[in-house]
């Protein structure tokens, strides 16, 4: 960045939609930030192109009304994104701005509000001795930001070592503050406050090393803790057609993950689904802790209505607060919902610039857009040897709901979970649509991960998830057979691997979000329902004519059915169970 | 934008092309509204003192001595009470002989509403439709499409949803309306004597197809004076939103940008989104609701259109023909409504969501068992009985001339499952079993 006491300037000289040609007299950088005056308020826009004395803007609002001649102030910055304690529970615009302290009804353009409140009063608490060796993210102090320790860290752009000249008493402090001093080898003093800022394009580095994830997330999803788990650190995308089921999909994660942190990013989505989030998260519970889900959430909310450069930036504005509560050693889960929007942000501004197109007309750059993004998440070992994660995952939303097409195939290359949503399975309504088939976890080839999944759970895990991938994979040819041979072209045994991976799909597949039992199975009770499912499965049973079977396999699917929508081992589900045990008996041969 | 007391007039147009004219002026706004000869037209470039206009109904005759004038604002409409029962053109002139309708001047296509200012959705819309209430369940403040088949009655259903569904203000913005259709709404709100509480904005075919672009601005700066000012329940209805993406996509062909999908251009989901986002509940009451029509081309939902437009809304209606009953249904299928969480159940009775999905669930069952049987399978007895059921099902609660109340849909739906099916098969919660199923077979 360019160090220059004094600001560039420039005026507007060209207007096509959110690009404005800036006119400059001084250097310029590229993604600077700067402000285009326009009557009495003033439009944030972000450098993306620099010819000669032109530079390129986007800016981050409605351009209506602006003119040739309007003044602009350079910044000298990126655009960055404010950091301290106070980013919980708040809802935030793309670039981070608080939209409960707003006017109005209807945002306004220009009206900025702060990322939380500078004056409010935290109670601090050293957590580093004057004297202690201090580099970037070191642990200096802490607050507690509902009910969470939020470490005060050394800010992220330090360079090199420092030395802690000067730490404050354990008390009250407003959070701009000067909470401790630094020196540098040279003996300058550097003032520390608990606000920093950080350019939220670029990773923040500070941490030892990134290990490969080894620890599951547990999500309360059966088809992913069970068949293609996530886990701590670990990436995934979730592709679907509209109305596959992606976003109620991420909803549930987002309630019901084992995270310190959600950070979710409603990027170019519905504004309807960012309420459902404000209304039910100061509602609902976090099954972990018992608090308040919105204790342990934050929003960036640019919905689709919102400015189209805003929404790049709104990614990238979630990644880093990730990243700060990563490095206060929590686990963070971040959420984007689509990440295709912002992938058709970048080809709109492409366009603009006329640059010249990749496929679909996106960015020939895209892939590495797309991948330099993901690869920010992961679980890291920071320089005081603690942990910390940044889970990620995306959904990506196909044109025509076509796999092949570069968002997709980008995605698919850099996230290590697949969760393919099937029209086929939405359309007739087994929810989550997530086709067992098609989708994969990478991180079951890790041999790490299968070591503390069959410790945790146990110690045949793995088996029995790969004899539910059997079965399914059984039941899929089987109903090819059926399909082309008929139901009496096959044989019974064809009927039974048929309606034996209806059970799996039934029971562990389908889960409904929407019932208030049945949402979040905790993974004992997962491990309950699998042995249950197997026993089912494993069970010989004799049938006089495949006209029979079908039948029976419903009465067993409604039994089990049943236990997963009764309260775990509660009078009613042991009744289920008993009743599924006596249909059981009605046909088990030996 | 100010309105400047002189305007001063230019005549020399430097390059007309078939949509938009460049000329040189100065201390022009992004977005004014200009008039060149007499036509309306809209600033979407700027370079220097480079100006270039898209004028809405075409270049055609306009000679480069034109007067082109600059109005100082961007399009915009004259809101007030008074628009209520009127009819106007793209351009929000009436178009029934009427004078010109008072009121504050507002700049249309304005800014989005805060989303910490909305409210969740939770009033149910009832249109006595089965396969919208008992299925795909409305609720003001939601936005949603008819996905139709150019010969299907989309503009008949949508007249009589709108009808039924005690709304305050029913705003009509009619895109490349046939004559026909056009003088079908009049006839329709006139005959049910609801004109007090329509306002039309159309566009006929024969109206110049680039015009288009301002109908929907204009139906929802409408709804939102009523809705936010008057804190009254707003319906918009937008037919049809294919040709409003038409028009988009002739004119960005015509500022040689760089087509995507079926030539429509990359900025076709925003430009949609910036639109149906302005669908919105408020805390006081004020509410925008968005019906639309999306036109298919035989029936393709992966076209450009259809498919940024399913990504946008909260769900879609699907007409379809069922040959069996010879009448036009729901589809249960392809429909769905994302916001019917939000109420079924909850102002609906109890048993309305396991219903709904158990019915379509067997609906499901029979259209496998149809494969069968034109794959030339046998049938069980089990699919044979989905089949009778399906057609019922059609019948009594999918077919769109069903008119009942909510209560009386989930009654037929228990009988036909009594009738068709064992509990087992059925496959609900016990508990609602027990309560509602119907016993002796009638
Ligand atoms: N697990 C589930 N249980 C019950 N219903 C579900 C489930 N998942 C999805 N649905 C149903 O599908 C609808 C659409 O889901 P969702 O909004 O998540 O789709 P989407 O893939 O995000 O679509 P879009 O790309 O258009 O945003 C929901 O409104 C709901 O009715
Ligand atoms: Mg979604």
């Amino acid at each position: 960045m360019k160090e220059t006491a004094q600001h560039t300037n420039g005026i507007v000289s060209g207007i096509i939609a959110n690009l404005v040609i800036v006119r400059v007299d001084a250097p310029v950088a590229q993604n600077e930030i700067c402000f285009i005056q326009h009557a009495d308020t003033q439009l944030m826009a972000e450098v993306i192109k620099i010819l000669g004395d032109k530079a390129y803007v986007q800016v981050f609002e409605s351009t209506r009304g602006l003119q040739p001649g309007m003044q602009v102030t350079f910044t000298g910055h990126l655009l960055e994104a404010t950091l301290g304690p106070g980013i919980l529970s708040k809802n935030y615009d793309g670039l981070m701005h608080d939209l409960d302290t707003m006017t109005g009804i209807f945002l306004k353009r220009g009206e900025y509000t702060l990322s939380f409140d500078m004056e409010q009063k935290w109670n601090f608490r050293p957590l580093a001795a004057v004297g202690d060796n201090v580099t970037a993210g070191s642990w200096l102090g802490e607050v507690t930001e509902n009910s969470i320790p939020h470490k005060i860290m050394a800010p992220f752009k330090l360079e090199g070592q420092y030395t802690l000249q000067f730490v404050a008493e354990p008390g009250a402090y407003q959070a701009t503050e000067t909470i401790a001093i630094l020196t540098d080898s040279r003996g300058k003093e550097i003032p520390v406050s608990m606000v920093q800022k950080w350019p939220v394009k670029k990773a923040v580095k500070a941490y030892q090393n990134k290990p490969r994830p080894f620890k599951l997330l547990e999500t309360g999803v059966r088809t992913i803790d069970t068949l293609n788990p996530i886990v701590e650190g670990g990436t995934g995308f979730i592709p679907g057609p509209f109305g596959s089921g992606k976003t109620v999909m991420q909803q549930a994660i987002s309630k019901q993950a084992e995270a310190d942190i959600v950070i979710v990013a409603a990027c170019g989505e519905r504004a309807n689904e960012v309420v459902d989030l404000f209304t039910e998260f100061p509602e609902l519970e976090d099954p972990w802790t018992g608090r308040k889900l919105m204790k342990r959430t934050t929003i960036i909310a640019n919905t689709s209505n919102m400015p189209v450069a805003a929404r790049e930036a709104s990614v990238y504005t979630a990644m880093t607060i990730a990243e700060y509560y990563r490095s206060m050693g929590l686990k963070v889960l971040l959420l984007a919902d689509s990440t295709s929007r912002w992938a058709q942000a970048l080809r709109e501004m492409s366009n603009r610039m006329e640059e010249l197109p990749g496929p679909d007309a996106f960015p020939m750059d895209l892939p590495a857009i797309i991948s330099n993004f993901y690869s920010r998440a992961g679980i890291v070992y920071l320089n005081n040897g603690q942990t910390g994660s940044i889970t990620f995952i995306g959904t990506v939303s196909p044109a025509g709901g076509n796999l092949k097409e570069p968002v997709t195939e980008s995605t698919k290359k850099v996230a290590r979970c697949f969760y393919a949503l099937s029209q086929q399975r939405a359309d007739s309504k087994r929810y989550p649509a997530i086709d067992p088939i098609d989708s994969y976890s990478k991180y079951l080839e890790y041999p790490e991960l299968l070591k503390t999944l069959n410790e945790q759970i146990a110690p045949d895990w793995a088996d029995q998830v790969g004899e539910l991938k059997n079965i399914l994979f059984r039941g899929k040819e089987a109903a090819e057979q059926i399909n082309i041979l008929g139901d009496d072209g096959v044989s019974i045994d064809t009927h039974l691997s048929f309606w034996r991976s209806e059970v799996v799909d039934a029971i562990i597949l389908q889960q409904d979000a929407f019932d208030p039992v049945d949402a979040r199975c905790p993974l004992n009770r997962q491990k309950y329902m699998v042995d249950k499912v197997l026993d089912v499965t494993n069970t010989a049973l004799d049938f006089g004519s495949y006209e029979e079977v079908n039948p029976y396999f419903k009465r067993v699917i409604a039994a089990l059915k049943q236990m997963n929508y009764s309260e775990f081992e509660s009078q009613k589900f042991k009744q289920y169970e008993e009743e599924l045990r006596q249909i059981l008996d009605e046909r088990k041969t030996g | 934008m100010d309105t400047r007391a002189f305007q001063r007039i230019y005549t020399k147009i430097e390059q007309i092309t078939k949509a938009t004219c460049t000329l040189r002026a100065t201390g022009v706004g992004y977005e004014e509204l200009a008039m060149v000869a007499g036509k309306e037209a809209q600033v979407v470039k700027i370079m220097d003192d480079m100006i270039t206009l898209q004028v809405f109904a075409g270049t055609e005759g306009i000679p480069t001595n034109a007067e082109v004038v600059f109005m100082g604002k961007a399009p915009s409409l004259k809101v007030g009470d008074a628009l209520a029962g009127r009819f106007f053109n793209a351009y929000g002139q009436p178009i029934d002989g009427g004078p010109e309708a008072d009121g504050e001047e507002r700049e249309i296509g304005g800014p989005s509403v805060n989303p910490v200012r909305r409210k969740q959705p939770s009033e149910l819309i009832t249109t006595g439709i089965a396969g919208i209430d008992l299925n795909n369940t409305l609720v003001t403040g939601q936005k949603i499409p008819f996905f139709a088949d150019p010969d299907q009655p989309y503009n008949q259903v949508m007249a009589m949803v709108a009808l039924r569904a005690k709304a305050d203000k029913i705003i009509l913005g009619g895109i490349g309306l046939t004559n026909d259709d056009y003088l079908f709404f009049k006839n329709v709100f006139e005959n049910a004597g609801a004109l007090h509480r329509i306002i039309s904005f159309v566009n006929t075919t024969e109206d110049p197809p680039v015009e288009r672009l301002l109908v929907p601005d204009m139906a929802l700066s409408a709804a939102e004076y009523f809705a936010v000012d008057k804190h009254e329940k707003v319906l918009v209805l937008l037919t049809d939103m294919t040709l409003y993406a038409d028009a988009l996509s002739i004119v960005s062909n015509r500022m040689d940008q760089i087509p995507s999908k079926d030539s429509m251009p990359g900025s076709l989901y925003s430009d949609l989104a910036k639109l149906y986002e302005k669908a919105v509940q408020f805390e006081d009451g004020g509410s925008v609701t968005i019906i639309a029509v999306t036109t298919l081309s035989g029936g393709d939902i992966t076209h450009a259109i259809p498919d940024n437009t399913g990504y946008i809304t909260e769900g879609q209606l699907f007409l379809r023909r069922d040959t069996e009953i010879g009448k036009v249904i729901i589809d249960p299928f392809r429909s769905l409504s994302r916001l019917k969480q939000l109420v079924i159940g909850k102002k609906t009775r109890a048993d309305h969501p396991q219903v709904m999905n158990a019915a379509v669930r067997l609906y499901a069952d029979a259209a496998n068992a149809r494969t069968k049987l034109e794959n030339g399978f046998d049938l069980t007895d089990y699919d044979e009985r989905t089949l009778e059921f399906a057609r019922e099902y059609s019948r009594q609660l999918l077919a769109i001339d069903v008119n009942i109340d909510t209560e009386k849909m989930l009654e037929v739906a228990w009988e036909l499952f009594a009738r068709y099916f064992s509990q087992a098969e059925v496959g609900m919660k016990q508990e609602l079993m027990d309560k509602y199923w119907v016993d002796e077979k009638s």
